[in-house]
């Protein structure tokens, strides 16, 4: 060998090296130590939807700490281990996996896209550790198996919120624009079509986008040519926004409905003034509702990251909550000991409303419908699943 | 009829955008015979120029503050375009000489140090934040070290590697620096979306028939076309177009003929990468979608789409292909079939093939024994 391919041998081994190195520091951080309890989170931390997983995160994060300074569980410490998935499914699988297999995680928190959660679900079932959800809504998510649970609404009452609601305020013609990749946008338009047409409304057009596509104008287009007094667009805020703008721009001056997708700091930047004076409906949470739990938790969360919390922060904390209590009750703690003590969970106070697990893993909660005004999001109306009959 | 006219002034809105990115890909073909898949990222690229040209570096007003400022705005708004078009031609010429002259010419030592740098990022990265504090200074010292550390490497490479003629090769490299730019602007812009605020005076016209004409839509579809213009003014008219014609008709003979073939082909990445440029930096700020670092994903996918269907390395085949795409798509968008609004790119594809196997102006060349 000549002298310069030594050399190359040696770069080669020191770079083997470096690498190797760097692997067994990991590694050896995330072993279990025996006066830990691991619960594990997954969140999409960057990417599409990031807004949604930094809330939810700082939410998780406020409520586990909480938790340890009160003394944690039967002595026990908690150890929250979080993982990005980039808000892509198969990255959720990913993580899920290390999160149960590696880290051994006995609870897993996540995800606030149904997407995710259903990619993710089959994992926590398969190795047996509970799964909560915070914020997703698409029935699906649950029915994936018995531990699987969610502390939020879903989407067959959320979007019959919206069909109410859309009626009572006089539209009777409306229009659909959904995202036809994304199990939650698809579903709440069947949903929202269902409630609307049994009021008395009528569906006048529909048409799907991508999420990714740039140029709506074709499609909002057509939608315009049928006349709707209101349109539904139950995307995510990082569409809704340039959704709301060609729509403004080719003349299309309906109100626009949507749901949970849209609770982003994120929405406005991205929508200018398009959406001022729009309609959605989200968890109840908000600040103006005035209500002990909630001034508390969002003087907390101010202490602690200087910004407001949003309804998925406050999702994320009662997820959080939810946890640390049925580990507090549960008999063993295990996977199958801690979701025999979530299933039992009846009237947990928590930030966003009074939590009682159903049969289905479900919790029955109320939903608000908020106002659109400039970059303040006012509640308009707070509807409950009795009024529904549901 | 409403309906359908104005179905298809989107729909060459957006041919429009297709054909600049298209005439890249097919200029290209062109002189090399290799598909630059790395081209979409270059738009990428431009819309994050655009958007950091129009929230960070540029003084623009805000227009609902400032509603007076929209004349400064808009010379300033050209500033950022050719900031765009400046910033994304030296990218396709770096991205030539680093990535795909090697392949042709061997490599020298210019290639070490550059890859040194670009590796520099990663190794640093091991160790500290890349993009904060010292960082950056650190991660470049580390690469001018690392430079120096490989040239041995490609020293040995050079003489020990045989240049292949395979055009595959150069196909997976182009792939590959496609993948280094999409998770390279991951790290580097993050993948949260970002969006540019409002900053040009907008205005929506109403044409007799009711059909609308945004000013946004006329902009994108004025420069793009005085871009198109000036690129057949070079290609037909100059020196540097007549060399790239002569390399597109026989590499070899252009080469005997005394042509400088490595300066004549960077000055093709160079044009594609300008006008990929401007038509992401004219996106960004003109229609208001979310910016990410896979922003040029489709959009690539489908110029390429538009170039073959166009007939690969004939230039008014690449304007044509672009707006037959950009027209199928908005009409298929506009009816109620909307969910096969990208299937429908690639069933116009294999239709015209199946007729036309050249596309549309390519001529059919047999390849010779």
């Amino acid at each position: 060998m000549t002298r310069s391919g030594g050399k190359f041998v040696g770069l080669l081994v020191a770079l083997a090296l470096a690498i190797g190195l760097n692997g067994c520091k990991q590694q050896g951080g995330s072993a279990a130590d025996a006066d830990e309890i691991i619960i594990g989170e997954y969140a999409s931390l960057t990417g599409t939807t990031a807004t949604f997983g930094v809330s939810t995160h700082n939410g998780v994060l406020l409520a586990i700490e909480e938790a340890n300074a009160a003394g944690g569980i039967n002595g026990k410490k908690i150890k929250l281990i979080t993982e990005d998935d980039r808000s892509k499914a198969d990255e959720a699988r990913v993580v899920v996996t290390k999160l149960v297999t590696q880290n051994k995680a006995v609870a897993v928190l996540g995800e606030v896209a149904s997407t995710r959660s259903m990619t993710a679900a089959p994992v926590c079932q398969q190795y047996k550790v509970p799964m909560v959800s915070p914020s997703s809504t698409n029935p699906e998510v649950t029915r994936k198996g018995d531990y699987i649970f969610r502390v939020c609404f879903t989407d067959d009452f959320q979007a019959a919120v919206v069909g109410k609601f859309a009626y009572d305020k006089g539209y009777r013609k409306a229009a659909i624009f959904k995202d036809m990749k994304n199990d939650y946008s698809v579903a709440f338009a069947d949903n929202f079509a269902k409630s609307f047409v049994k009021q008395g409304g009528k569906v006048v057009g529909e048409q799907s986008y991508q999420e990714g596509d740039t140029d709506f104008k074709s499609q909002l287009n057509s939608l315009k040519a049928a006349g709707p007094d209101a349109i539904l667009c139950p995307g995510y805020y990082s569409e809704v926004g340039t959704i709301a703008r060609q729509a403004r721009e080719i003349g299309l001056n309906v109100p626009i409905l949507g749901g949970d997708g849209w609770d982003s700091p994120k929405l406005v930047p991205g929508a200018g003034t398009a959406l001022n004076g729009c309609f959605f409906s989200n968890h109840r949470f908000s600040r103006e509702l005035e209500l002990p739990e909630i001034k508390a938790f969002i003087a907390n969360f101010k202490k602690k990251y200087n910004e407001n919390p949003d309804a998925l922060a406050a999702l994320g904390y009662d997820a959080a909550g939810l946890v640390v209590d049925a580990m507090k009750r549960a008999t063993k703690l295990d996977g199958p000991g801690i979701r025999d003590a979530i299933a039992q969970t009846k009237g947990y106070k928590g930030v966003t409303g009074v939590i009682t697990l159903d049969q289905n893993r479900n919790a029955r909660k109320e939903a608000l419908i908020l106002r659109i005004d400039g970059e303040v999001f006012r509640v308009e109306k707070t509807y409950r699943p009795e009024e529904l009959g549901q | 009829m409403q309906q359908i006219a104005q179905q298809l002034i989107y729909g060459i809105q957006l041919g429009s955008l297709y054909a600049l990115i298209a005439l890249g890909y097919t200029m290209v073909y062109g002189v090399l015979r290799l598909i630059n898949f790395a081209h979409g990222d270059v738009y990428m690229v431009g819309a994050f120029v655009g958007f950091y040209a129009c929230t960070r570096w540029l003084p623009f007003k805000d227009l609902a503050v400032h509603p007076e400022a929209a004349g400064a705005n808009i010379a300033l708004a050209v500033v950022a375009l050719l900031l765009a078009m400046a910033i994304c031609s030296a990218m396709g010429v770096v991205i030539e000489r680093f990535a795909y002259r090697p392949l042709r010419n061997g490599l020298q030592k210019a290639d070490a140090h550059f890859w040194g740098l670009v590796l520099g990022f990663p190794i640093t990265g091991l160790f500290m934040p890349v993009f904060a504090g010292w960082g950056p200074l650190v991660a470049v010292a580390v690469g001018i070290g690392v430079g120096f550390a490989m040239r041995p490497l490609v020293a040995w490479l050079a003489r020990r590697v045989k240049l292949s003629e395979s055009r595959l090769n150069a196909l997976i490299t182009a792939i590959g620096v496609s993948l280094l730019l999409e998770n390279g602007g991951l790290l580097v812009f993050g993948a949260n979306p970002n969006f540019i605020p409002n900053i040009l005076p907008e205005h929506t016209y109403t044409l007799p028939g009711g059909v609308m004409v945004g000013s946004s839509q006329l902009t994108i579809l004025g420069v793009s076309l005085f871009l198109m213009l000036s690129l057949r003014y070079i290609v037909m008219c100059t020196r540097p177009g007549k060399a790239m014609r002569a390399i597109s008709h026989d590499i070899e003979a252009a080469k005997l003929m005394g042509i400088d073939t490595d300066r004549v082909i960077a000055f093709t990445f160079a044009l594609g990468g300008s006008l990929a440029g401007a038509g992401g930096a004219m996106v960004a700020a003109l229609t208001h979608v979310k910016i990410t670092p896979l922003f040029g994903l489709l959009p690539g996918l489908k110029a390429f789409v538009a170039a073959v269907l166009g007939g690969a390395g004939s230039l008014p085949g690449a304007m044509v292909g672009g707006l037959l795409m950009g027209s199928a798509e908005s009409f298929v968008a506009g009816s109620s079939l909307s969910m096969f609004r990208d299937a429908i790119a690639f069933c116009v594809l294999i239709i015209i093939l199946l007729v036309r196997p050249a596309g549309l102006m390519g001529r059919h060349v047999p390849e010779k024994v």
